[in-house]
């Protein structure tokens, strides 16, 4: 199942283990470490994340390493600056409107 | 004469609050009547190319603004800000939600406490707007809902982000 990657950083724990794992790349056992739920909470959220692609999986050796698509997060930095974009034509808008008004203002 | 006037646009995710800040080269009570004031208002809210259309609105204590976003095809998008605190020219705050044409409130659609605070130096009026949502998800929600209003000619790019 695909999910978005909004979907991924809504919940605290994910956004903890983005954290974590922006730092360097960790095994699932290090990660689990810093958080006090089991150690199948976590899975489950790593899986998550990786269902969302925010994360991919590295085999080394024995070990199954998870890191961060940096790519990823920068499309929730895109999102956002659409987000940006409205508030900004926003004020474009009553920018131009102000002037207006106080030349309007002015005149009488 | 034009004047470089701050923009500052952040959002805090532990919080789920987004915080814009604007200078205006215009005076408070100027700035002040801009966003409260109905028809000054629905000249400049909607970002282009949408229009903001107020149905009423009683600027006061436990007042309602009722309006619609239309968009270039004639599409409505209505909502609902509840004011919930008003210290004329320095500070409001609302609570917003989304609604159907009969003002009925979409409770599974996202809803925001708004605060606007207002402040003047030498004819600059600095509005410091912060917008606090229950939880991530209406924040991401809002943002989405924005987008669409404001950028329906993108719309091709939100489906694609969603896929991914």
């Amino acid at each position: 199942m695909r999910r978005d990657i909004f979907q991924a950083i809504a919940d605290p724990t994910r956004r903890a283990i983005i954290t974590l794992i922006a730092l360097q790349a960790m095994t699932p056992n290090a990660i689990a470490e810093h958080f006090d739920t089991t150690r199948q909470a976590v899975s489950k959220h790593l899986r998550i994340l990786t269902e969302c692609e925010l994360v991919k999986q590295e085999q080394k050796g024995r070990e199954i390493y998870y890191e961060l698509e940096i790519e990823k997060m920068k499309e929730i930095d895109k999102w956002l600056e659409q987000f940006r974009k409205i508030w900004e034509n926003r004020f474009d808008q009553l920018d131009n409107l102000l002037s207006t008004l106080k030349n309007k203002k002015n005149e009488n | 004469m034009k004047i470089n006037l701050l923009f500052d646009f952040t959002v805090d995710k532990k919080t789920s609050t987004v915080f814009v800040n604007r200078e205006f080269d215009a005076d408070q009570s100027m700035v002040w009547d801009a966003f409260t004031k109905q028809e000054i208002l629905d000249q400049w809210w909607a970002p282009q190319p949408w229009k903001s259309r107020t149905k009423y609105m009683n600027f006061e204590e436990g007042g309602r603004r009722f309006y619609a976003m239309v968009g270039p095809e004639g599409e409505e998008h209505w909502s609902i800000q509840d004011f919930t605190s008003i210290s004329p020219k320095e500070n409001f705050q609302f609570k917003d939600a989304f609604a159907d044409t009969d003002e009925t409130i979409k409770e599974q659609m996202p809803s925001a406490n708004w605060n606007l605070d207002f402040s003047e130096t030498d004819g600059i009026t600095t509005v410091k707007i912060s917008i606090k949502h229950a939880k991530l998800e209406d924040l991401e929600m809002h943002i989405q809902m924005g987008f669409k209003e404001g950028f329906t000619a993108t719309l091709n790019h939100l489906a694609e982000l969603l896929k991914s």
